[in-house]
């Protein structure tokens, strides 16, 4: 087994294949996979919030969807991909609570994903597979060697998207 | 406190007395578990922290640590959220405890009773916790019925921890250990919006 790079939550990396790529416990968050298919250079945003214009306190730019991805494009050029070429795939975004009652931060899975499609089309990066919403956790590992994002779920089969 | 608040340059003397409360509204909840089991449950000192996003997944045994998850609405004088986490196996001994016999605790999955009385579970640890923090400080605070979800605790606690991502990078976190037949762990998550900090910290004759 090559070696899993780990992101936290408010978090991004990038690795090289061989070596994968993870995060553990995806909720309404979201994990923005990005590969370059050719240099097989690839990194992963784990985002909290959608829009960082949003919040006053935005210094920590791997919070935001927004200025994560930027952040997250700008290394792996510096590694040595090309922007031109990058394709991404994403996963979480879920809604771990149901309420009646409306709260700004309720529906805030889905906005992440949202905003996270957004982005990626504004940046020009293909986006070419989505596992987002419903009401559970997800584990995902990505590599960037054949672009295969793995999702796993408590009580639910493993999958590859 | 001024307009640009955040929890992360609180002083030593706020977090002393979040810790107090803390400490204050976990003791209250444990006492009350004891009284509904009807047993002697002996509580360890509550360890109040507060700890990087990154941090706090590990912190509770690991991000993908199946735990069980009850989460609701805080209305009233403060306005905000509150959240209570336990290991899945750690829920399922008290859900059957308090069950008296009639639960499964020989199965992996909580059935429909089970996920019911584990939703009592958390509107008693929660509301004990409230009413302690509203004797305190003479606040109305008024809890949403909970919602209780069995997931990954990174997925869980990300709902907590984007609230507290709207206001700062730090989140903090009341960890609660006792023990009846088996040691069991606990943690408190709540979280007030900056306003509501500010009507806690002054009810408590705090300077604002």
């Amino acid at each position: 087994m090559s070696e899993i790079i780990r992101v936290g939550m408010g978090d991004l990396n990038i690795c090289k294949a061989p070596q994968g790529i993870t995060t553990l416990g995806l909720g309404s968050c979201v994990g923005i996979a990005v590969r370059d298919p050719s240099t097989k250079i690839g990194g992963m945003l784990h985002a909290m919030l959608p829009d960082s214009t949003q919040i006053r306190n935005n210094s920590n730019i791997a919070k935001f969807v927004d200025t994560g991805m930027d952040e997250l494009v700008k290394r792996m050029v510096a590694a040595g991909a090309n922007k031109n070429r990058l394709e991404a795939k994403l996963a979480g975004g879920a809604q771990m609570f149901q309420f009646q009652k409306n709260n700004d931060l309720i529906g805030v899975g889905e906005r992440n994903a949202e905003a996270a499609v957004k982005k990626l089309k504004a940046m020009g990066i293909r986006l070419l597979a989505q596992d987002t919403g419903l009401n559970y956790g997800r584990t995902v590992i990505f590599y960037p060697e054949t672009g295969v994002y793995v999702i796993r779920a408590v009580g639910k089969p493993e999958k590859e998207i | 406190m001024g307009e640009d608040f955040t929890l992360d340059d609180m002083t030593t003397e706020y977090m002393d007395v979040l810790k107090e409360l803390g400490n204050i509204g976990a003791g209250n909840a444990t006492t009350a578990l004891a009284s509904m089991l009807q047993e002697r449950i002996d509580m360890k000192v509550p360890q109040v922290q507060m700890l990087t996003f990154q941090e706090v997944g590990a912190a509770i045994g690991g991000e993908e640590t199946v735990m069980a998850g009850v989460y609701l609405l805080v209305e009233g004088d403060i306005q905000g959220s509150m959240m209570f986490l336990s290991r899945k196996t750690t829920a399922k001994h008290l859900v059957n405890q308090m069950m008296m016999g009639m639960g499964h605790p020989e199965l992996d999955e909580f059935d429909e009773m089970e996920m019911s009385a584990l939703k009592e579970l958390g509107n008693i640890m929660t509301g004990s916790y409230l009413n302690a923090l509203s004797d305190l400080t003479h606040l109305k605070i008024y809890p949403s019925v909970p919602q209780v979800t069995i997931d990954m605790a990174g997925a869980i606690l990300s709902v907590p921890a984007i609230e507290f991502g709207t206001i700062g990078d730090k989140i903090l976190i009341i960890q609660t250990n006792f023990t009846d037949d088996l040691d069991i762990d606990g943690y408190f998550i709540l979280v007030p919006d900056v306003d509501s900090y500010k009507k806690i910290m002054s009810s408590l004759g705090m300077p604002v």
